[in-house]
């Protein structure tokens, strides 16, 4: 099945001669969930701002679900939902009247049932009638999905969705998340919050200084790039590792009650086995052991540090 | 074209007219009544009458120009300006509309406001001094035309401005004394020669003088030169939106 959204060699140069993206490729599958990562100014809020027509591309086209967004605008821009990082809404205008002007805004006659079923979805039909001013930052978060969900898109841009947002609502937003899914609605969330990838996505690609440096699998990639920890909980601490210890990572607890050893766990050798033995014959002697896989975050610093 | 995208900008607009009717309506029908008073009676009392039209009836059309022009470019400017300066825009800017829808909602819920304005102050003006109106059709036609190319030129600033003082200069520094120099409470053939020269660069004595002729059926320059100045007008700012929209300027960039 053809991709749903094909960015394909799109460069961005702002006026100032800032160079925001250089020859992205990137395309998004039908009904997946993409976390695109990257850190502060990494290009992650241009390429959507391209791709929703908010920003003029320096050059590369962009198609959405075969719809040229310059050539096509109204088919291309008509599919897509977006939730901007910031709370940008008409302070003074009532819930009710700005999602349903979004909804006439693209194109869509007037639905009131279903603006209504939005509403409640998002625990805001009780504060249909309140001024956007008088809403809290959770409340206004909500209301800009609304916003975007008015028009009844089949893709959805959450850019930094949950910035700023309380733990319910963080597990509000990711139960609406798989529910759009569920309906088929494809979506691409930025976040800064790697663990929202984690449990969520089914791709990530991460971008840095405006390159997409990769694209994969989430568990692929956590396979592939993700490291392993060893802890050992000892039982009398150390104050130090012993010399005989220097090949291996190892890493001591401030109270010298735990040791940690990092590896790749794709390593030929990955050097646990040697390790014990060399504990046991060194005379330290341990009394639980754990091992963990690095979290993407771990993964994601280490790529972007990767970067020269 | 997305007729119901122009009717939600369109309404939105309106709403928002309605919402801050103090501020759209009563304010500027005070301000028209004060220089009633003030202009009307200090100046009347020694200017009886100009062109056989007593001094208050005389200076009706200008007012209503007056605000007519001033409430065009704020109505437009701020109606732009204010998504730009929140940052609510984005979704204009990602929905699927058109240049010339967004010209078509905006430059129309400006012109609406400032028509329904217009009238207003004509209504009052009636409380004050005996109206006549003896081309009503080109009257309309003159409203019509001045709010929508100055609700045209007031989307420009909007667009224009970067700043809520860039807003306001344009309007300040140009338009304010160009309408008060454009005859708004004199006939320019009272003026001394090189003035009454000087005052025909003025393009806003054409939109008085077109508007009072409709009124009284005397006008400083020909009817004809008037409307084609203001249809210049109009073209100019067309041009100017078009290319404003072509380039993406201060918009998509």
């Amino acid at each position: 099945m053809p991709s749903i959204l094909s960015i394909s060699g799109v460069s961005k140069t702002y006026a100032t001669g800032f160079t925001a993206l250089k020859e992205v490729n990137l395309d998004i599958e039908r009904g997946e969930i993409f976390a695109l990562l990257g850190p502060n100014g990494a290009g992650k809020t241009t390429l959507i701002s391209i791709v929703c027509g908010i920003v003029n591309r320096s050059s590369g086209t962009v198609t959405v679900d075969g719809h040229d967004i310059n050539k096509d605008y109204r088919a291309a821009r008509g599919l897509i939902g977006l939730v901007p990082q910031e709370l940008t809404i008409d302070a003074f205008e009532t819930v009710w009247a700005t999602v349903n002007y979004s909804r006439g805004l693209f194109g869509k006659p007037a639905n009131h049932a279903f603006v209504e079923k939005v509403l409640r979805d998002l625990s805001l039909w009780d504060k249909k009638d309140a001024k956007a001013i008088t809403l809290s930052g959770g409340m206004k978060r909500r209301l800009m999905i609304a916003k975007a969900l008015s028009h009844e898109p089949r893709i959805l841009f959450l850019d930094e969705p949950t910035a700023g947002v309380d733990v319910e609502l963080r597990q509000d937003m990711w139960a609406m998340v798989r529910r759009l899914r569920e309906d088929g609605v494809t979506i691409i969330l930025t976040t800064h919050y790697i663990e929202e990838a984690e449990a969520m996505a089914d791709r990530v690609g991460v971008i840095n200084r405006g390159e997409i440096i990769l694209v994969e699998n989430k568990a692929e990639l956590m396979r592939k790039l993700g490291r392993k920890r060893l802890v050992l909980e000892l039982r009398s601490p150390l104050t130090a590792i012993p010399e005989a210890f220097s090949r291996y990572a190892l890493e001591l607890s401030p109270d010298g009650g735990q040791l940690t050893y990092t590896y790749d766990n794709q390593a030929e050798r990955p050097g646990v086995a040697s390790l014990i033995r060399d504990l046991e014959a060194g005379g330290i002697q341990f009394r639980d052991i754990d091992t963990q896989n690095s979290s993407l975050e771990e993964i994601f610093v280490n790529l972007v540090r990767r970067e020269p | 074209m997305n007729l119901r995208a122009v009717w939600a900008i369109y309404r939105m607009e309106m709403a928002r007219a309605f919402r801050t009717v103090l501020q759209s309506i009563v304010s500027p029908v005070i301000s028209t009544s004060l220089y009633f008073v003030v202009f009307g009676s200090a100046i009347g009392s020694r200017i009886t009458e100009i062109d056989g039209i007593s001094y208050g009836a005389f200076i009706v059309p200008g007012l209503i120009m007056l605000s007519l022009l001033t409430q065009s470019i704020s109505n437009a400017s701020f109606a732009i300006y204010f998504p730009k300066f929140v940052g609510s825009i984005y979704e204009l800017l990602s929905a699927p509309v058109s240049y010339l829808e967004i010209v078509i909602a905006y430059v129309g819920g400006a012109a609406t406001k400032s028509i329904i304005l217009g009238l207003i102050i004509l209504a009052t003006a009636s409380l004050f001094v005996p109206l006549s109106i003896q081309h009503p059709f080109w009257m309309v036609v003159f409203l019509v035309l001045t709010a929508v190319t100055f609700s045209l030129f007031g989307f420009i600033i909007g667009i224009w401005a970067k700043s809520f003082e860039q807003l306001q200069l344009v309007p300040l520094l140009i338009i304010t004394p160009l309408t008060f120099l454009g005859g708004s409470f004199y006939s320019i053939n009272m003026l001394p020669g090189i003035w009454r020269t000087v005052t025909l660069f003025n393009p806003v004595v054409y939109l008085i003088s077109g508007f009072r002729w409709s009124f009284y059926g005397k006008s400083d320059v020909s009817v004809g030169v008037s409307l084609g100045m203001t249809v210049v007008f109009l073209l100019v700012c067309i041009t100017i939106v078009a290319w404003i929209f072509r380039t993406g300027y201060r918009l998509r960039n």
